[in-house]
């Protein structure tokens, strides 16, 4: 599905993330750790395509990544979900419409009755109206997951997604990203929470990688 | 409700986003910029046309009314003017191409010249040159060189005066002026095009986290940019709308058309001119819509 062969990223001369060689299969579930700074948001970007490697090859869905055009970069982003720590709306339109999105600039029409179901599933139908900037940071997060889900998706990118949080609200959100992975869906969550991945693991096979001295490393079982 | 309750909401429904440029927020001041931008365009277009149509109505005017008529003027001692106004009306008579031919009398002669010397001219007393009045044929003109030479071998006193010489300069001029009004519409139309470029531009810069959020979700170039566009045209067109409903009020406003104020009064439409000015919202809309999608297209390029 992602596929990085000896990829590198640098900004402004400087190596930002050197030699990273990984594949992301299908239904797999990832955590991506380490130090702020070390680049975890710049890999999750190269993971769908926002930032082009400087060196190296970055296979998405069998397409190398520089053979992309713009438009085929959108419509790869109806494969992958992404959802952000700071994750942003526009704020002037009504969270079902925001959450509609991604149908939304696809020109397709979202069903009433799917959409009713997916906002129920992460506790939000009856905020449906609000405004985001009216939502908590606990429901800013369900919103943006249901957005990133709204067009089923292979892969979800999850970049600090309980940064903002509560403890309760960050197993809330856990537990409807390990029911996508339970569906087959393909998850990638960049955290620093050790105590979210010791308890995502008990719950299924999940994978840590940690970006250590700009290389990725795959964590030990000691977390 | 009230007729400006109406066209409030009408142009309130004009403007108001749907579809895709939804996801723009609705107000901010590049809006505002707009509508007056193209409004007060819309208003200089109006008058920038209505100088055009004016200018070519009085070339017109001045090159119909000069073309069919000639006068010839004879100067000769009095005792043999009479004889020579005979030989040239004469002469004119068997001119193919003249359909009348006639000599002004003292009245005529008297209006001629009141303008200039006031209306107690004593012209008897003056030795003025006969003139003869000719109206060409509307189906042949006729030989001016030819009519000079005979004229100068048959009447020596008389000369032939065509108007060509009036004429030319002042068609000339009108078609000059004319030009200069299609360049102000032209002008305008640029200037129009690159304020609301540089509005468009503006509200893109400050619609950066919408811009974020439409990539994030998978949209292309071309729905992003057609959210601004559709915004951007539809209050194009009814700044232009409104602003040409008030240029073409204020043009009726003008003082009416008079022989004696010649081409100021004369600044205006006639007819089926009237339809013309109605051309500018729509056209003022494709500009918006070209302008607005060139800036929108490019500033998106610089954004994966």
């Amino acid at each position: 599905m992602i596929e990085l062969e000896s990829v590198a990223m640098s900004y402004g001369g400087g190596e930002l993330l050197s030699d990273m060689t990984l594949r992301l299969l299908p239904g797999s579930f990832h955590f991506l750790t380490g130090p702020s700074g070390a680049g975890k948001t710049t890999f999750l970007k190269l993971c769908y395509g926002e930032l082009m490697p400087s060196a190296g090859r970055l296979t998405l869905f069998g397409q190398d990544l520089r053979d992309m055009s713009r438009d085929d970069i959108a419509a790869l982003r109806s494969r992958i979900g992404v959802v952000h720590q700071d994750c942003q709306f526009l704020d002037h339109l009504p969270l079902i419409e925001n959450v509609a999105l991604p149908l939304t600039v696809a020109g397709q029409a979202a069903n009433t009755t799917e959409l009713r179901e997916l906002l129920g599933w992460v506790g939000l139908w009856s905020q449906r109206g609000a405004l985001p900037p009216q939502l908590s940071g606990g429901e800013r997060q369900r919103a943006a997951l249901a957005r990133a889900v709204i067009r089923a998706p292979e892969v979800i990118l999850a970049d600090e997604p309980t940064g903002n949080i509560d403890w309760e609200m960050s197993l809330r959100l856990l537990k409807l990203l390990v029911e996508l992975n339970r569906m087959g869906k393909t998850i990638v969550i960049a955290t620093h929470d050790l105590n979210l991945i010791r308890t995502t693991k008990a719950q299924v096979a999940a994978r840590v990688l940690r970006i250590q001295n700009r290389r990725l490393h795959l964590a030990g079982a000691d977390l | 409700m009230s007729g400006g309750g109406r066209i409030r909401r009408l142009l309130g429904g004009l403007s108001r986003p749907q579809g895709a440029a939804r996801v723009v927020p609705p107000s901010g001041s590049t809006a505002h910029l707009t509508v007056l931008t193209a409004g007060a365009m819309a208003f200089l277009a109006v008058f920038a046309l209505a100088l055009s149509l004016a200018s070519g109505r009085l070339a017109d005017r001045w090159s119909e009314a000069l073309a069919r008529t000639a006068t010839v003027r004879i100067s000769a001692p009095e005792a043999q003017l009479e004889a020579q106004t005979r030989a040239v009306l004469a002469i004119l008579d068997t001119t193919p191409g003249i359909e009348t031919a006639r000599a002004l009398d003292a009245a005529e002669m008297r209006g001629a010249l009141e303008p200039w010397f006031g209306p107690d001219l004593p012209i008897e007393t003056l030795p003025l040159p006969q003139l003869v009045e000719i109206i060409e044929s509307p189906e042949r003109p006729f030989d001016a060189e030819g009519l000079r030479l005979r004229l100068a071998a048959e009447v020596p006193g008389a000369v032939l005066d065509d108007h060509t010489r009036w004429r030319r300069p002042l068609v000339e001029a009108a078609g000059r002026i004319r030009l200069l009004g299609l360049m102000a519409l032209g002008l305008i139309g640029a200037a129009m095009a690159g304020l609301i470029t540089l509005a468009a531009q503006a509200a893109l810069a400050a619609n950066g986290q919408v811009i974020r959020v439409l990539r994030l979700v998978g949209a292309r170039d071309t729905f992003i940019a057609r959210a601004f566009v559709r915004r951007f045209t539809s209050r194009g067109f009814v700044g232009a709308l409104v602003g040409t409903a008030c240029g073409m009020g204020a043009v009726a406003a003008l003082p009416a058309a008079d022989a004696a104020g010649g081409f100021l009064t004369g600044l205006g439409f006639a007819g089926l001119h009237w339809l013309w000015p109605l051309a500018i919202p729509p056209l003022a809309a494709i500009v918006a819509y070209i302008a607005t999608r060139q800036a929108a297209l490019r500033m998106l390029k610089g954004i994966r």
